[in-house]
């Protein structure tokens, strides 16, 4: 998926820094010994849009607002050899320029408002300043050339681990020394949606309270439309009478992705995080609905998946299989599909707005930026259309195919 | 190693899987439970609320249809009454008319009639008397025309009355 990503975006890149040329302007301090690492590693490496674009949709422990200021989070770290290390906010690494910390706590370093550990044993376990990071370019296996980090502390280099990911390698993670249970961008962006959902519906189900039997009005009437929407078009269809007791999930599950789809499309703080475009929240998603589908199928859904009536024997037994591999395809695609959707979005658009970079050669050409800012306006403004389109469409699909599952493991027999 | 370009989005993270199922089952149990249960009860209950309301309507409405045309026959009948009770108050008035009429021209006649008798009756006693006196003052003269001749001759008295009585005085 990358590779082919990076093939994309590659054929337009061009041979200049994007960071260093926006930023240098802005920053004028003297130069640390990180700046002249970065510089030099800088001016190697032609601009990198999927770089940019990935650097973009993935979490991270602090909340970037521009240039240099970061939006600090809490942190919960835990290595199995060490314990935890609990911090209040990721400030205590003392970032420096592009959230770079200056300083390791408990082997953990700051990089680019993302925390990693070294796993290194000879690395000192207490709060020690460290020289700054170091760049090589390596091949990962997929051939591509990638920019491998390490921390300098002393002057002695040390690789990084990234924290540890349950995929089993599938996609390139492993267990590593330590996992990250800290409120990351992400946990902050659900976190507030789910306060502000909280509050909003809190509100709108007090007002159905205290204006009984009277028409809706502002908030509620606002959201009647949309609930008697999930309700009349997706959950009457598929669940019949007995549509009532799954509307409460329908709902959340419908509010809560959309919000988040919502909040994602908005590029500056609080919004901007990729949330449902992680495969983490979209998993967690899908296990709600597989779980609550299956955990609500009766007597007959079990029976068609398990013994198929009606049909002969040799069929049965190719059928049983295919049904059971059913049960666990059904989530795994709801969980691609919100995730493939979102991403998939993000990165366009963060490539759309690299053409202003690409072609103005990172800042050296301002008539090439320019003429990159018409080229990816009307494009980026396009595919944020498109996106606020697909950001309805994927809470939508998600919630009726849910609807859809449900309803099938509650159907009662009819022959 | 730590690559600048890892594509973490697709990793599965066990602290992000548990800070998501935390906060989703979080946010089910308490907006699904004091927040989307009562708005979709609530719903529910106008939808019912509604339709009642409509069918109370479409009753009421068959029912002021009905209680429409059973006015209409009271009036109709009511004005048909009506018209009936006037013709018979004419009736009764003409005849009352009439009645009186007749009761009065009979009464006229009975004392046109009474007058008339009493006229007759008086008059007969009148000519009775008339006649007696006649009787008595030509008797009277008669005497005395004839006293001289007949002095006291009572065949000649009862002959006179006797023509006295023939004349008529009519």
């Amino acid at each position: 998926m990358r590779g082919k990503f990076l093939a994309l975006i590659g054929s337009v890149s061009f041979f200049l820094l994007f960071g260093q040329a926006i930023l240098s302007a802005q920053v004028e301090e003297e130069p640390s010994p990180l700046e002249e690492v970065v510089e030099e590693v800088y001016e190697e490496k032609e601009f990198d849009p999927g770089e940019k674009a990935i650097g973009h949709i993935v979490d991270a422990n602090a909340f970037h607002l521009w240039t240099d200021y970061f939006f600090h989070l809490p942190a919960f770290l835990y290595a199995p050899d060490f314990g935890w290390t609990i911090l209040p906010t990721t400030s205590r690494f003392e970032t420096a320029e592009y959230g770079h910390g200056t300083v390791a706590i408990d082997k953990y370093v700051m990089y680019h408002g993302m925390i990693f550990r070294v796993p290194d044993e000879n690395f000192p376990t207490e709060t020690v300043e460290i020289d700054g990071f170091h760049y090589d370019y390596q091949t990962d296996e997929d051939g591509n050339e990638v920019r491998n980090i390490q921390v300098v502390y002393q002057g002695e280099k040390f690789d990084l681990d990234t924290k540890s990911t349950v995929d089993g390698g599938f996609f390139g993670g492993q267990i590593t020394s330590y996992y990250d249970f800290s409120i990351t961008k992400n946990v902050f962006s659900m976190l507030l949606v789910f306060f502000l959902l909280t509050y909003v519906f809190l509100k709108v189900a007090r007002a159905y309270k205290k204006r009984d039997g009277m028409a809706p009005r502002g908030m509620q009437s606002f959201f009647e439309t949309i609930i008697v929407f999930i309700q009349d078009d997706v959950a009457k269809p598929f669940l019949g009478e007995k549509y009532d007791r799954f509307m409460p999930l329908l709902l959340c599950i419908f509010f809560f992705i959309l919000t988040l789809n919502l909040l994602g499309q908005i590029p500056f703080f609080p919004g901007g995080a990729n949330v449902t475009g992680n495969l983490s929240v979209t998993l967690v998603l899908a296990m709600f609905t597989f779980f609550t589908v299956n955990l609500s199928g009766n007597r007959h859904y079990w029976q068609h998946i398990l013994w198929m009536p009606g049909i002969p024997v040799p069929v049965k037994l190719i059928l049983t299989p295919v049904e059971i591999a059913g049960l666990f395809i059904k989530p795994f695609t709801l969980m691609l599909r919100l995730f493939a959707a979102i991403t998939a979005g993000h990165i366009v658009i963060v490539a759309f707005v690299s053409l202003i970079f690409i072609f103005g050669n990172a800042g050296e050409s301002l008539s090439g930026a320019m003429t990159g800012v018409v080229v990816a306006f009307p494009l980026t403004l396009f595919m944020i259309t498109i996106e606020l389109i697909i950001a309805l469409v994927q809470a939508f699909v998600f919630t009726i195919l849910t609807a859809s599952y449900l309803g099938a493991a509650t159907e009662e027999a009819h022959h | 190693m730590m690559f600048l370009v890892d594509f973490s989005v697709i990793k599965p993270d066990p602290g992000l899987i548990f800070w998501s199922t935390l906060i989703f089952a979080t946010f089910w149990i308490i907006v699904g439970k004091l927040a989307f249960k009562p708005i979709v009860e609530a719903l529910k209950k106008r939808e019912t609320d509604i339709q009642n309301a409509l069918d109370a309507a479409k009753i009421a409405r068959s029912e002021m249809e009905d209680l429409k045309e059973e006015n209409e026959e009271l009036l109709a009948k009511a004005r048909e009454e009506r018209t009936q009770i006037l013709n018979e108050a004419k009736e009764a008035r003409d005849y009352m008319v009439a009645e009186a009429k007749k009761k009065a021209r009979e009464e006229a006649a009975t004392i046109i009639n009474n007058a008339r008798n009493d006229i007759e009756n008086h008059k007969q006693a009148a000519i009775k008397e008339l006649k007696m006196e006649v009787g008595n003052m030509a008797i009277d003269i008669a005497s005395k025309v004839i006293r001289k001749e007949l002095e006291s001759d009572q065949s000649h008295k009862d002959y006179v009355r006797k023509l006295v009585d023939e004349i008529k005085l009519n």
